[in-house]
């Protein structure tokens, strides 16, 4: 017997990403049980993480077919599962495998999806959910129809409250097994390429980013710098990215990566109202900016009105003294 | 080789948006999707290198002819509107069925492309239904396509996950969904635009796409949206801390220990 609610488990190369966790925990604010789907190969030890983190019941599959996230196989045995036990609510991370398995997986059960949620309660059985839209420039209440289901949501990285482990809870784990052959799977994964070191703009609880005013690629150094003192992440804006001095997948803003971190450090940023689209949600926003005129600093909570290039490596060198490196 | 990307009509990326009795307003024109930029380029690119046609696909009320324009004057061959007061109010997923309804009737496709997400939806849905509704090989989040063979019908991409890049193989026909990385999309050029004012664009209804009533529309969408409105404002005005750059460390250091964000 499973439970109503489902929570989808995403894990990459091992570890449970983090986006996943905070959908066990805003499962467990709905009420009743959790059951986790855990798929991947040689997982079958991450089952208890996602029971002290709030599943009751992890149905796992451990297959290799599974080992990397691939819409075809996930999709496939996520359906099938749903139709044999027919939950009524499943929430994943809105990361790119959430998202793709989601959207997947809606057309499958012929239901729909409320994608990227930053809010998200249970009223009567029926979802009611918050969604940004215009790039966070407005918000949208969103559910389902009378009759349709199953409500399939996935959550924004960072929007909700990521667990604390409790050891001591209890759950069940039961094996399933893959639904798709090999030989029945159009898409193969070849390699990966991955930069060392990187931390996730999303998952990141620190950004510092940087933007026209660091004059060039190796403007980014002192940028990257204070990232790595702080174990953050480096953002930067659309300028910067456009200029060709930080490729692409560090970029934060309407086309870029929209982030929430607790801090966010704007360096040399002006803040355009694409920018400000993709991190408005940030807890702290810091400002180092020559011009005190630019509209970042409407939006931080500290500002600095002068030199990047002296003030960003005078905050490094503090946060080694302070924090002992 | 037959390409065809599907595209939007919003919002440009610098409008406000403000919401006024209910209905959303905004204070500049509307633009092809920015993320649609990318796809449109792509499938002009693929296009010039392997032969074949160029389609570009919308869903959309008669207004969203100009972004199809912007299509033409990029360089699509030909486009085509989906248009009718029965899709009004259709979610992601009743969009990708009368996507890929008009994908199927316009055959003989071998890929079909797709910006990353609309930005005033930003649902992100749309490219993945269409594939699984289609059982193409899903390539979203495509931020490089390294090879096509276009007699195998085999293709080979690069796609940005969180963690990285993912390289992954597929068959043909597939679904691509673009980021921005993947290309530098062209300005229109002066022929373009001229091509683009003449261009006849092709109107199809649900009647021509043997669309399903229970299927389409508001009433044939699984998924709501009741209300709409802006966020909460930030609260506070900005604290401007001065000194000297040392100066400045120590107190900004000061406060974001005591605010517990580091």
């Amino acid at each position: 017997m499973t439970n109503n609610t489902w929570v989808f488990i995403e894990q990459f190369k091992g570890s449970v990403a983090q986006a996943s966790l905070e959908a066990l925990g805003a499962a467990r604010t709905l009420g009743g049980g959790v059951t986790a789907l855990l798929f991947g190969q040689g997982v079958a030890g991450l089952a208890a993480t996602v029971i002290a983190h709030g599943a009751d019941e992890v149905l796992v599959a451990d297959d290799a077919t599974l080992a990397d996230f691939r819409v075809e196989p996930y999709a496939a045995l996520a359906a099938k599962l749903a139709r044999e036990h027919g939950p009524a609510v499943l929430l994943a991370g809105a990361t790119t495998a959430g998202r793709d398995l989601f959207g997947a997986l809606a057309v499958d059960l012929g239901t729909g999806c409320l994608a990227d949620v930053i809010g998200l309660k249970l009223v009567d059985g029926l979802v009611q959910a918050v969604k940004p839209v215009y790039a966070g420039k407005l918000l949208s209440d969103v559910s389902f129809a009378a009759g349709r289901g199953p409500q399939l949501v996935t959550l924004r990285p960072r929007a909700f409250a990521k667990p604390d482990a409790d050891a001591a809870r209890t759950g069940t784990v039961t094996p399933v097994a893959a639904a798709l052959a090999e030989d029945a799977i159009g898409v193969k994964v070849v390699d990966y390429v991955i930069e060392q070191g990187q931390v996730s703009l999303t998952e990141a609880k620190i950004i510092v980013s940087g933007g026209r005013g660091v004059g060039g690629a190796e403007g980014f150094a002192p940028i990257r710098d204070l990232a790595q003192t702080l174990g953050g992440a480096m953002g930067a804006s659309r300028a910067a990215v456009d200029a060709g001095w930080i490729p692409y997948a560090h970029q934060v803003g309407q086309t870029g990566k929209t982030v929430a971190p607790d801090l966010y450090i704007a360096a040399g940023i002006s803040g355009s109202i694409q920018h400000q689209a993709g991190m408005r949600s940030s807890k702290v926003i810091v400002a180092v900016n020559k011009d005190a005129e630019a509209p970042i600093f409407k939006l931080a909570r500290y500002g600095v009105v002068g030199d990047l290039f002296k003030i960003v490596p005078a905050l490094t060198a503090e946060f080694k003294k302070r924090l002992g490196k | 080789m037959n390409v065809v990307v599907c595209v939007k009509q919003t919002p440009d990326s610098a409008a406000k948006i403000a919401v006024e009795g209910g209905k959303v307003t905004w204070d500049a024109g509307l633009v092809l999707n920015p993320w649609d930029e990318y796809a449109v380029e792509e499938a002009i690119r693929l296009k010039e290198k392997h032969g074949g046609k160029a389609t570009a696909l919308c869903l959309g009320p008669e207004s969203a002819k100009e972004a199809l324009k912007t299509c033409v004057a990029m360089g699509c061959d030909e486009a085509i509107l989906v248009t009718d007061s029965a899709l009004e109010g259709s979610d992601a997923l009743a969009t990708a069925y009368v996507l890929a309804q008009a994908i199927q009737k316009l055959g003989a496709v071998d890929v079909a492309l797709f910006g990353k997400q609309a930005i005033d939806g930003d649902t992100g849905l749309v490219p993945i239904a269409v594939a699984r509704r289609l059982g193409w090989a899903p390539l979203t989040y495509t931020v490089q396509i390294s090879e096509i063979d276009a007699g195998a019908k085999t293709i080979k991409v690069q796609r940005l996950l969180e963690q990285g890049k993912q390289v992954v193989t597929a068959k043909l026909p597939a679904v691509i969904g673009t980021v921005k990385e993947l290309n530098e999309p062209r300005y229109p050029s002066f022929m373009g635009i001229r091509k683009a004012a003449k261009a006849n664009i092709v109107i199809w209804s649900a009647a021509d796409l043997g669309l399903e009533a229970a299927r389409i529309g508001a009433a044939g969408s699984a998924t709501r949206w009741p209300g709409i409105y802006p966020p909460p404002a930030r609260e506070g005005t900005v604290e401007l801390i001065d000194g000297s750059p040392e100066e400045v460390a120590a107190k900004l250091a000061d406060k974001l220990i005591a605010e517990k964000v580091i």
